[in-house]
């Protein structure tokens, strides 16, 4: 364990220097939860919208006895909160794409590897360090969403079906094992590749099954609700229980194969020689 | 200290190591020489077991490579080709981060002990960089010998050092010998080897000879003496020629140069006939070929 908090004390403190990174830590969160207050913003000064039947009938069962602008708000608000599930997996991504690469294009790996620690708690701690972030930064971005919000509405049962189990799950639970899957993918795929560009590239396409449901809601194919957010935790869990037993299995100790993927390099520069 | 029986590592079809044997002594400096390519780098990464053999085995410090990795790891410090710090952080983080990860107990004390002794105490805080290339070496070197290893590897420790940094580092591996440290060095430096190395081997995939570096001339060249006489001339060199004990005699100008098997032995009778033939010696000396000519000798009868 102690080994680990180095492995997140050193990911921290040299991570956190990379501007692309800290722009990514801080920028997206602001831009994350900016969207969907000014969604709030829009439908709560709109004029009563009726009996809102215009709205997909899987919005109208999910509102109740909601206004029709508060169904509508409450339509926006669910669409965009998707977003929060992306964020703790855009931020980990982007610094864990920088872990491995990083440490390979500057020839830090190899002394890295000389030392007692294990491959497990080297991968563990550089994904807790690239996880925690991007979580505690989801968080409070959600819980900043929250307050502005309930500001905004001035609406108890709107700011009750926002907080409702479904997304505290989503948030709380969903995301975070997404960005765990999303790292463990990024590791694998860093520790084969010279450039943490093409690390960050391969691994974004696990944000496309999210961009599906949320383009999927936004036309009203389906509606997020908690059994799916359940569902998804469960099938999330068992991804990455498999996905860390490879990561680990996959990882190459063996600086030369690392080595062998660097670009340009003759042959005996692969080899060290 | 470091004992290999037939190790041998193949990348695809090129072999890097081919059957390997070799017996490193506990505290000694033993100097690993050969052109590039020639296989020591990937030794070094067996021994310390970053990478795996393809065939053979290998200790270190009693620790098998392959099943006891971590203790190894443990017990060994190295340097690697390129210095490999963490630019970004000072250099007291730096040396903090694998002072952590080498189990040090004392680690402030040992971080301190190293930055100061290097001379970089003063610069602790700085980001690494902003170093020189000499003073990412030291920082190297200190990092490897933050854990007190046993074994240390040492691959080409003064690369790219100004002469004064150069010297600071060879007196301090002198010093990590005198505390008793068997240190695996891979240089190309000849004058370095000739200097620090109590044994050397020469590689070239496989080991070509392992000796020590006074054996290693002699074998090649033999031992010879040089008498500096004011006036020298080829009956003189006759008459020490008819000796039973040399091996070989020639003059070059007002110089003796003669082939012994033991001048300790042999030099008083020469100085006593040279004497009574009537000579003024003015210098003796023994010719010592250089590292290089012994190196560029076995290297060259491989091709």
């Amino acid at each position: 364990m102690p080994k680990i908090w180095t492995i997140i004390d050193k990911e921290w403190a040299e991570v956190f220097k990379n501007r692309l990174v800290l722009f990514t830590v801080i920028f997206m969160p602001i831009l994350f939860t900016a969207l969907p207050l000014i969604m709030v913003a829009i439908g709560s000064s709109q004029a009563d919208m009726g009996d809102a039947t215009d709205l997909p009938a899987s919005y109208l069962e999910m509102c109740g006895d909601l206004t029709g602008s508060a169904c509508f708000t409450l339509m926006m608000v669910n669409q965009f909160l998707l977003l929060f599930m992306m964020m703790p997996l855009i931020i980990p991504v982007t610094i864990a794409a920088y872990s491995i690469v990083g440490e390979k294009t500057t020839r830090c790996l190899e002394p890295l590897l000389a030392t007692p620690i294990t491959t497990a708690e080297l991968l563990i701690g550089k994904s807790l360090a690239a996880l925690i972030p991007g979580v505690l930064a989801t968080w409070l971005s959600f819980g900043v969403f929250a307050v502005v919000a309930y500001m905004l509405v001035q609406s108890p049962e709107l700011l009750r079906r926002i907080l409702d189990p479904m997304w505290i799950t989503a948030i709380g639970l969903v995301g975070p094992l997404l960005a765990l899957a999303g790292i463990n993918v990024t590791l694998m795929v860093s520790s084969r590749v010279s450039d943490p560009r093409t690390a960050e590239q391969v691994s974004a396409l696990l944000i496309l099954p999210l961009l599906g449901i949320f383009f999927a809601q936004i036309i009203g194919v389906i509606a997020v609700n908690v059994q799916l957010m359940q569902l998804a935790a469960v099938v999330m869990v068992a991804i990455d229980a498999g996905l860390v037993y490879l990561g680990v299995r996959a990882f190459q100790r063996e600086v030369t194969e690392w080595a062998n993927q660097r670009m340009g390099e003759s042959a005996n520069e692969q080899i060290g020689e | 200290m470091i004992h290999t029986e037939n190790l041998t590592k193949k990348f695809g079809d090129r072999t890097a190591v081919e059957a390997l044997e070799l017996d490193v002594r506990e505290g000694e400096v033993f100097g690993f020489l050969g052109p590039n390519g020639a296989g020591k780098t990937t030794t070094v990464r067996m021994l310390t077991t970053l990478i795996g053999p393809t065939s053979g085995t290998a200790t270190v410090n009693g620790f098998r490579v392959g099943q006891a990795d971590t203790d190894i790891r443990r017990c060994t410090g190295i340097l690697t080709e390129t210095p490999g710090m963490y630019d970004r952080l000072s250099a007291e983080k730096n040396l903090t981060i694998f002072a952590r990860l080498y189990e040090v107990e004392d680690v402030k004390g040992q971080v301190e002990k190293y930055l100061r002794f290097l001379g970089l105490w003063d610069r602790r805080a700085d980001l690494v960089g902003n170093f020189s290339k000499g003073m990412k070496q030291k920082l190297a070197i200190c990092r490897a010998l933050l854990h007190e290893p046993a074994v240390v590897f040492l691959d080409e420790p003064t690369s790219g050092l100004d002469p004064e940094a150069a010297r600071l580092v060879r007196d301090f591996i002198e010093e990590i010998k005198a505390h008793g440290r068997t240190i695996f060095l891979c240089t190309h430096n000849l004058d370095e080897a000739d200097r620090l190395c109590d044994r050397i081997g020469v590689m070239k995939q496989r080991l070509i000879t392992v000796d020590t570096p006074m054996n290693l001339r002699q074998k090649l060249y033999g031992r010879k003496v040089v008498f500096h006489l004011r006036e020298a001339d080829d009956a003189l060199l006759a008459r020490v020629r008819a000796l039973p004990f040399i091996k070989e005699a020639q003059r070059v100008d007002n110089k003796l140069v003669f082939g012994l098997d033991d001048p300790e032995a042999h030099n008083p009778a020469l100085v006593r006939l040279l004497v009574e033939a009537g000579a003024d010696i003015q210098f003796v000396g023994e010719l010592r070929h250089s590292l290089e000519d012994v190196y560029l000798s076995l290297v060259g009868s491989t091709d």
